[in-house]
Order: structure tokens, then sequence, then C-alpha cells
């Protein structure tokens, strides 16, 4: 599963990213909302939301993006059928000072189908649940290295779509290795739900995607890609979106 | 309030709006910070830290020639700028430095504006043998280095941050980020009533030796609680310290004061209170200054210390019940009354602490002479010299 900062570096490049994904195969996206002070992110991510931001990207112009871009992608059909499904990763800073309901309502809207709000602990979702179910958005819950047992449990019953399993005790970067405990945690957790289970953070390349990928359902791969597009943001589109892509494939391979 | 504390609330405002990695360093804390307040060898070991460390009781001193000069309500100071290390906020660290000592941690990280919490943690650290790490924006590191060098003498290390504004809020941000993935070894001494729960409690608690004793200290100088009482916000500690143990005390007119930079446009001030709206910032619901799109806003202050986007969730709440009245100061006003006190007195007031004076200057001869007007000196200005000459200099030309 492919992290995409939208509007890094540009909207128009995310929506090409988002179809060069979609036809390679890949199923869900995480698109991540720029946000001023993203507590959970490490360098690579906080620069592309600063980058974003400083050209005029908020969620309104990324919503008209996604709503465009689900257009596009299905003319011929009414009914919104698509093969990519897109999830917001969003800090709750942002959704409340939209209104919870309104920001729920207008990016389910717009074609998201799920949301992760990481600063939005088990204890603070409870309000915005039924709201999120009623908008039509999976809301997505995280499970930390630090989670204790039984509280894993519970997030994992609440938790809609899938259960994203966060590797590392940290910020979010490219790593070498993952924790082995953090594999037999997903191990453990996956005889006691039936949500799918994926890993993020650290995350960086096709060996630590295959890795994951024998215990979880899914590999969300972040920094790794916003390096190679950071890399690559002089080029002109295409040989951006090429590069990245090609990136991407190389990610997917062991999964095929 | 003991059931709105029990979930970290202050009515709508407080809460734990944190990553999920975070949650059992808060919950572990919150159990550990119950069970010490509930231990009376916690607290006389704290008593005898505030006492033999820290300096306490600090002064509650008759400002004679100030009060002459306004010709209005008798002018007392509490003295927190006699504090060792300076300011209000050694009060705080040695509190969660004991705290840290309980729960077996070895490492303290901390985050400062003007540099006088990062002061007040390396000095903790130094007293109790924990390794200290102190983050701050490198425009801080610019206005205050004599802060800067005086972490480092204490054995502490300061960690440069060059994101966002390279202020205090970004200090905040690289601290939350660092106790991520330190959070096993790691205590984040907090500076101020801000951030998830339990820590806007706990520091307000660690902070109330200073109201408790203005109490008794107005009670027996004057046998009578003061009409009015002033103090500087930036995210609120100092005031919620002398303000909460005569919050009850219907009689006591409480104001805090916030920055009114070079005017009240979004960018120029910090007046979460004043100008901000309800939002969530570093963990907490409370006012804050962002703009329509939930992104904070850039802020300033001609003080360090209240150069801050939000305020604690403590405050929204006395805000929105009217118990307590914010204002504002302009960073003119806080440099005329850093003049002005340390000519009719003798004292160098903080830039932070200046605000809270100039605000009492301004309604003191409002007052009548029998009325007593308080004022929390939360800080000394030695640390902002050359900034003040800087900025004296600039505006003879």
């Amino acid at each position: 599963m492919p992290f995409l900062t939208a509007g890094y570096p540009d909207l128009e490049t995310t929506a090409a990213l988002l179809k060069d994904f979609e036809a390679r195969g890949v199923r869900i996206v995480e698109l991540g909302i720029p946000f001023s002070d993203p507590i959970a992110d490490g360098p690579t991510i906080q620069t592309s939301y600063t980058d974003a931001l400083s050209s005029g990207v908020t969620s309104e112009k990324i919503f008209d993006m996604v709503r465009s871009y689900r257009k596009s992608s299905n003319p011929q059909s009414a009914i919104r059928n698509p093969q990519l499904a897109l999830v917001a990763m969003v800090s709750y800073s942002i959704v409340f000072k939209h209104g919870v309901e309104s920001y729920l309502a207008e990016a389910a809207g717009a074609g998201f189908d799920g949301i992760i709000i990481p600063d939005l602990p088990l204890e603070e979702a409870a309000d915005l649940e039924p709201l999120a179910s009623s908008a039509g958005l999976a809301n997505v819950m995280l499970i930390a290295p630090t989670t204790p047992p039984e509280r894993r449990l519970e997030i994992a019953r609440h938790s809609r779509g899938f259960i994203y399993y966060i590797s590392i005790a940290g910020i979010t970067g490219e790593r070498v290795r993952l924790p082995e405990q953090s594999i037999r945690t997903v191990a453990e957790l996956r005889t006691h739900t039936d949500t799918p289970v994926c890993i993020g953070f650290g995350v960086s390349n096709a060996e630590t995607v295959a890795h994951v990928c024998e215990v979880a359902d899914g590999a969300i791969v972040g920094s790794a890609i916003i390096h190679r597009i950071t890399d690559a943001k002089d080029a002109p589109r295409d040989e951006l979106v090429g590069k990245v892509g090609e990136f991407i494939g190389e990610l997917l391979s062991p999964l095929k | 309030m003991s059931e709105n504390e029990k979930s970290g609330y202050f009515g709508p405002y407080g809460g734990q709006f944190v990553p999920e990695t975070l949650m059992s360093a808060l919950a572990q804390l919150q159990r550990e910070y119950r069970a010490a307040m509930a231990d009376e060898t916690f607290i006389a070991e704290f008593d005898r830290c505030l006492r033999e460390i820290a300096g306490r009781p600090s002064e509650m001193y008759f400002a004679r020639r100030l009060t002459e000069q306004l010709g209005g309500a008798k002018i007392y100071l509490k003295r927190e700028d006699m504090n060792h290390t300076g300011a209000h906020k050694i009060n705080n660290t040695l509190g969660q430095a004991l705290l840290t000592l309980r729960m077996g941690k070895k490492r303290v990280i901390a985050e400062t504006g003007a540099g006088q919490h990062g002061v007040a943690t390396a000095t903790a650290a130094a007293v109790f043998g924990l390794d200290c790490e102190v983050y701050m924006g490198t425009e801080d590191i610019r206005r205050q280095a004599l802060n800067v060098f005086r972490m480092e003498l204490l054995g502490a290390r300061v960690i440069p941050v060059t994101t966002g504004q390279r202020t205090l809020k970004d200090a905040c941000n690289e601290a939350m980020r660092d106790w991520m993935g330190s959070v096993e070894h790691t205590h984040y001494i907090l500076g101020s009533v801000v951030g998830p729960a339990p820590f806007p409690e706990m520091v307000r608690e660690f902070q109330c030796c200073i109201g408790r004793e203005s109490r008794e200290q107005m009670l027996k100088i004057e046998s009578r609680l003061p009409d009015t009482i002033v103090a500087c916000i930036g995210g609120g500690s100092n005031a919620a310290g002398i303000f909460v143990p005569m919050i009850d005390d219907e009689t006591v007119e409480m104001i805090g004061v916030e920055a009114g930079g070079r005017s009240m446009g979004l960018g120029d001030h910090a007046a979460s209170l004043v100008a901000g709206q309800p939002g969530v910032l570093h963990g907490a619901r409370s006012y804050v200054l962002q703009d329509a799109d939930g992104q904070t806003a850039q802020v300033h202050s001609v003080s360090a210390g209240l150069d801050y986007p939000g305020v604690g969730p403590e405050h929204a709440y006395w805000k929105d019940t009217g118990r307590v009245r914010y204002t504002t100061c302009s960073d003119d006003d806080a440099l005329d009354a850093v003049v002005a006190l340390s000519r009719a007195e003798g004292i160098i007031p903080a830039l932070e602490s200046a605000h809270a004076v100039a605000e009492a200057m301004k309604i003191a001869p409002k007052m009548k002479p029998e009325q007593i007007l308080l004022i929390n000196l939360s800080g000394r200005g030695d640390k902002d010299c050359n900034e003040i000459a800087d900025i004296l200099e600039r505006r003879k030309k």
C-alpha cells in the first residue's frame, strides 16, 4: 500500500501517480493530507507536507482532485466501483477545525473510502466512529508496539477496513530492518481478528515488503516513495511518475 | 472538577490527541502521578526540593515606589524571579524529575522557548543525575544565547530545531518525535500546562505552590486576599499556579495577559485565548491560532516564552466560564514595563512577566488605594538583556 503526500509536488502529479498505481494493480493508496505539525512523521514526510502547504494545498483542493480523479477513472459508470481504495491520513487538528461531521462527509463525497487519524486514539475516537460509518468511511485505527495486549484487541475490534500496525516505536522513515517482535505480534493478532492487518513505518523496499507480508495482509510504504518523488521533483511529470511507478512495480513484485 | 480531571478534561477542553505509540506512556505517567500525589513520602520530598533547591517560599514584595507612581491600588509582586534558575519553571521540573525517578527512567527531554524551562530541566537533571536533552528552535537559540550556555554548563545537550518558525511550537514537535521513539526509557518534561492529559493538570499541581504561598502571605501581611491577580500567559503555567489556590475565592478577580505582539493581525501576535478559536494542538483541545484549513498559524512575540500558538486547556475552560479575564499586551508596552519596573523597584523582569506588569500598570491607577493588586512576577530579565538592548537601540534610531 503506497503512501503519497497529497499535492506533493503538486496535485496534478498526485492524480497522475494514482492513475499509474491503479494500472499496476495497487489496491489501496494512503493519501496524506499535509499538516503543519505532523508529530508522528519523520523528516522525509514532514518536508513534503511543508512543501505542499507552501504551494497552497488545502483539504478542499485535495477533495476536488480526488473527485475529478474518481470521475476520470470511471467515466461510464454511474455507480462508483473503483479498483483503487483511497484512505486519507489526516490529523485530528484539521478534521476538528473543519467540523468532524462535515469533514467526513466531504471526504466520503469526494471519493475516499477510509480515513486514518493518527492522533485520535481509541478513547477519543468514540464520538467519531458512528459519524464515520454513517458517512460511509472506514475509520482505520492504529496499534503500536507499545500498545498492551488487551488494548490491541480492543483497537482491533473498533478498527474498520483494516488495522494499521505501527512496526516501530518512533516516527515514520526508512529503516533497514524491522523488529522481529512486531512481526510476531502481528502474527498473534491475526489469530484474534478477521480484519486485515497492514504494517507501516520503516517499510522501505521489496525485501521488507516481502518479509512483512509473510504475516500481514499488506505493507505500507511512505517515506521511501516520498524520497523518490523528492529526487525526481524537478524532472518533467511523466518522468517522475515513470520513476516512482517503477519503484512501486519493484515493491509489488514479491507479492505476485 | 474532580470528575473532569479523571478523564483529563476541563469542560470540553483537554484530552489526549496523540499517536497510539504514546498512549501507554501517558497511562503510566497518569498512574505514577496519581500514586505519587497520594504518597506522603513523595510530597515531603517534593517540598524539600522546593525549599532546598528552588529556594522557596518566594517573597511577597510590596512594590512601594511603583504603587506611589501609579497612585492607585497597592501593588504586590510574587517574586518567582527570585527562585533558583530565575523563574517559576523550576517548581515543575523538580516535580517531574522526581516522577522520572519513580518511573525508573534514566533520561529526560524537554522543549524550551525562552530557555528558562530548558535551564530548569537541565538543573533538575543535574541534581538527580539524569541524562538531559533539550529541544530549542534556532530562532530562540539566537535570542537566548545565555540560556543555551547555561544548559550546556549544566550538562544538558541542546538540540537545535530548524523546522517551521524555529521557535517553541517546533521545539515541542521535535520533543514529541523524540519521545515517540524513546518512550520506554525517557520521560518528557513538558514545561507548561499544555499537551495531552495528565500534563495540564500535573504541571498546574506542581506550580500551585505559587498560589498557596501567595494566599498565605497575603492573609498574613494584609489579613485578606488580593482584589486582582495578574499573570502572563504563554502556555499558562505560572498563571494556573497562582490562580488555582484562589480560584474558588470569588472576590478575587483574575487576569491573564497574552502576547499582543506587533498587532492583532493573525501572525503578528500569540494571543490564542483572545484571538484564537477552539482547536487541537499538541495533544489537547483548547484555544488555538489556526488558519481556516486547520494549519497552525504563525505567531510572534518579543518574548520567546510566550511565542506559542496554543494555550493550556484549563485556561480555555476559564475563558468560557468567565472566571478569568484574558487580555493582551503589545511588544512595545511590555518593553516599557521592563524599563518602568527596573527603575521603580530595582527589579528587571523577564519580557514574559513584563506583559503582566504592563497590564497592572494600566489598571492600578483605576483602582482604589485600599485595593490590592498582585502581579505574578514569573521570572527575571537577565536572560533578555541582550535582546532588550538591541530593541531599545533600534527604537532610538
